[in-house]
């Protein structure tokens, strides 16, 4: 359909106020939901990732495509919800213990909500229990820890053992990133996964996920 | 009363040398800076390791055996000065009786090469500012702030000769706006937000620094500007957008000057030579021999003007030379041997020349670091009153200076580099003249990540 590709068109150009008008246009024109969701929105989103990836978009562009995706959301969720679908998976996340640098963690946040899925954010310096306790309360199948700082990567295991400790292991897939954290450190401390970017992580989620 | 910058220290681009500085600093055992020579400034950090009650011994030995290093190795060197930087961890800024305790270990090591073979030295020491722990953080007041204040005050009774911070006011909004394009926000971030705190935090610190009579650095804008700086190596960010925060991010780390301030400025702030053009005062750098902390497109030009020269941080874990920091501080100590060789025999603008040429055709972010761009930017700043519109003239102009460079085919920008910077300059000229009605706009916009008592607003 015409609208669609324009509607993706749209959300490439990160042009919020166009994608939040032609949503309620094709809704009140009785295209259903999923159909814009899966027709306009997600193959929008898909060509702005591919295009992050190559270099060709900058991030601010990216976000504001992720915000005019958002702005779409906002109008499909009640319907959405109404027939039973939810978001493609909840990612909890948080940078552990005794560090304070939260921009990357941000950015990956922002990435895989422009990507469809709930992030519920600990914020910094976040002690093992309080992702034992966020793991018990929400059920998220995505734990996301960061670190900055080569004397507080080591919490990263500390967080793990504890999740381990507390029976929850099992039920969650956690990647790791920050500056000095690598491939071989993720294998070390157990973890499911790791990612040297923002980009990469949303990549690794989906992977993970089976997406 | 503040001081009021209204002229520049230095009026020409040939004023700002490296080894030079208009008002050279005498420091810690007997080292001037800017007074015709650069020095290294050796940074380290801990390998991978917890930093606990449990590993505090660990920790200690780990500066033990660096502070050991360094007298060994400053002497093999012939290091003609030395300035060490402690910069502290969150934990030891927590805990300020275990950031006190490293500096009192590393003065020590400073004043026995001193009493042993008269090595010239002093110790920089920069607390952790702890004070965004929590979101949106509370600046002035709280336990996180009195506990830096403590930080500050133990370190400084502990032997440590300059202080210095790399401060966060105005960061939750920055980080947002950065992210976003957002320049109204940048700016409303660097230029009203950031001001506000630095003037707080920089009384307070030139205080602690006039009772226990030592040194105020300065501070740097590393949570702003160099975060621009590496998303755009990652390609995340334009590169012009990058260069504007840099020029825009002078002021706020200016007001450190304001306050009392005299440097040398922290390393990390890359906006140094525009601070020097300003105030006179000597300017710690860091570029291609700190690349073991962090890359950057302005290895060379960042050496042009420094009257320090860093290698930022590295971690302490064995390389087959040695030591990390030992071998760092060996590459510094030969940058600066390249250095003090050209100051000696005259030859410092040619060498200046190559430093400067070899990085500004290439990078819009070390075209506006240039000498004549640092003068262009200062100017800018200086003849403005307030540091909203001091902000606003300082991102303008160094738009203005890559728009006129990409013009006359000097700097080499591609075409979406070009259309951010068009975007960017169009943006600049629609800023409001008035700092209040920008900041009723950002209210509404970011007044969620801030909170208004942190600023006096």
């Amino acid at each position: 359909m015409e609208e669609l590709k324009r509607l993706a068109e749209f959300l490439e150009n990160g042009y919020a106020d166009r994608v939040a008008q032609l949503t309620q246009e094709l809704l009140d024109n009785n295209v259903g939901p999923q159909i814009i969701l899966n027709e306009g929105l997600i193959p929008g989103m898909a060509v702005v990732g591919e295009k992050m990836r190559k270099g060709e978009m900058f991030l601010p562009e990216v976000l504001q495509s992720a915000a005019a995706m958002y702005e779409s959301l906002k109008i499909l969720k009640p319907q959405l919800v109404e027939q039973g679908l939810k978001p493609i998976g909840k990612v909890l996340m948080g940078t552990v213990k005794g560090d304070m640098h939260d921009i990357g963690k941000n950015l990956v946040g922002i990435l895989l909500q422009g990507a469809g899925f709930e992030i519920i954010d600990l914020g910094v310096n976040v002690p093992p229990q309080k992702f034992v306790e966020a793991l018990g309360t929400h059920h998220p199948p995505i734990l996301g820890i960061s670190a900055m700082l080569t004397t507080t990567m080591l919490n990263m295991k500390t967080t793990i053992d504890a999740i381990a400790n507390a029976g929850l292991r099992e039920g969650v897939k956690i990647i790791v990133g920050g500056a000095p954290v690598s491939q071989k450190f993720a294998d070390d401390i157990g973890a499911d996964g790791y990612a040297r970017d923002a980009v990469r992580a949303v990549d690794k989620v989906k992977e993970l996920l089976a997406l | 009363m503040n001081r009021i910058f209204s002229t520049l220290s230095a009026t020409h681009a040939s004023d700002l040398m490296f080894g030079k500085a208009p008002v050279p600093v005498r420091c810690g055992f007997g080292l001037e800076l800017g007074g015709g020579k650069v020095f290294p400034e050796i940074n380290f950090t801990l390998p991978t390791m917890l930093l606990d009650e449990e590993s505090w011994q660990s920790v200690v030995a780990q500066y033990e055996e660096t502070g050991e290093m360094i007298e060994r190795a400053a002497k093999r060197l012939h290091l003609p000065g030395l300035m060490v930087e402690f910069e502290l961890l969150p934990p030891m800024t927590e805990r300020p009786e275990w950031g006190a305790e490293i500096t009192a270990l590393l003065h020590k090591h400073l004043q026995q090469a001193n009493e042993n073979y008269g090595l010239r030295s002093a110790l920089r020491v920069t607390p952790t500012d702890i004070r965004d722990v929590n979101r949106p953080p509370k600046l002035r007041t709280g336990e996180e702030w009195e506990t830096l204040r403590q930080s500050f005050l133990q370190c400084a009774g502990a032997g440590a000769d300059v202080l210095s911070i790399e401060s966060v006011g105005g960061k939750e909004v920055n980080d947002e706006a950065m992210l976003y394009g957002d320049v109204a926000g940048v700016i409303f971030a660097l230029g009203v937000l950031a001001p506000r705190d630095m003037e707080f935090l920089w009384n307070e610190i030139v205080s602690i620094c006039s009772t226990h009579n030592l040194i105020p650095g300065g501070d740097s804008a590393c949570g702003f500007a160099n975060t621009a700086m590496q998303l755009a190596s990652q390609g995340m960010l334009p590169e012009v957008f990058a260069s504007v925060i840099r020029a825009a991010s002078a002021v706020r780390s200016l007001v450190a000057y304001e306050c009392g301030a005299y440097g040398p400025s922290k390393d990390c702030a890359y906006e140094g030579p525009i601070i020097k053009a300003i105030t006179g005062a000597p300017i710690a750098m860091e570029g291609k021999s700190a690349s073991c902390a962090h890359f950057s497109p302005v290895g060379n030009v960042a050496a042009a003007m420094c009257d320090l020269w860093s290698n930022e941080s590295v971690q302490n874990i064995r390389l087959l030379s040695g030591s990390a920091p030992e071998a760092y501080l060996e590459l510094l100590a030969y940058d600066c041997r390249l250095f003090n060789m050209a100051l000696e025999k005259g030859t410092e603008q040619a060498y200046q020349n190559l430093l400067v040429e070899s990085d500004i055709h290439i990078s819009p972010q070390a075209f506006v670091l240039s000498p004549s761009s640092a003068i262009r930017i200062a100017s800018a700043i200086v003849k403005e009153r307030t540091h909203y519109r001091q902000t606003v003239a300082a991102a303008r102009e160094a738009a203005a200076i890559i728009n006129e460079a990409a013009a006359n085919a000097v700097l080499v920008l591609s075409t979406k580099e070009r259309s951010w910077l068009d975007r960017i300059g169009k943006e600049l000229a629609s800023l409001p003249d008035e700092e209040n009605t920008l900041t009723d706009l950002m209210k509404r916009k970011y007044g969620h990540l801030f909170l208004y008592e942190s600023y006096g607003l």
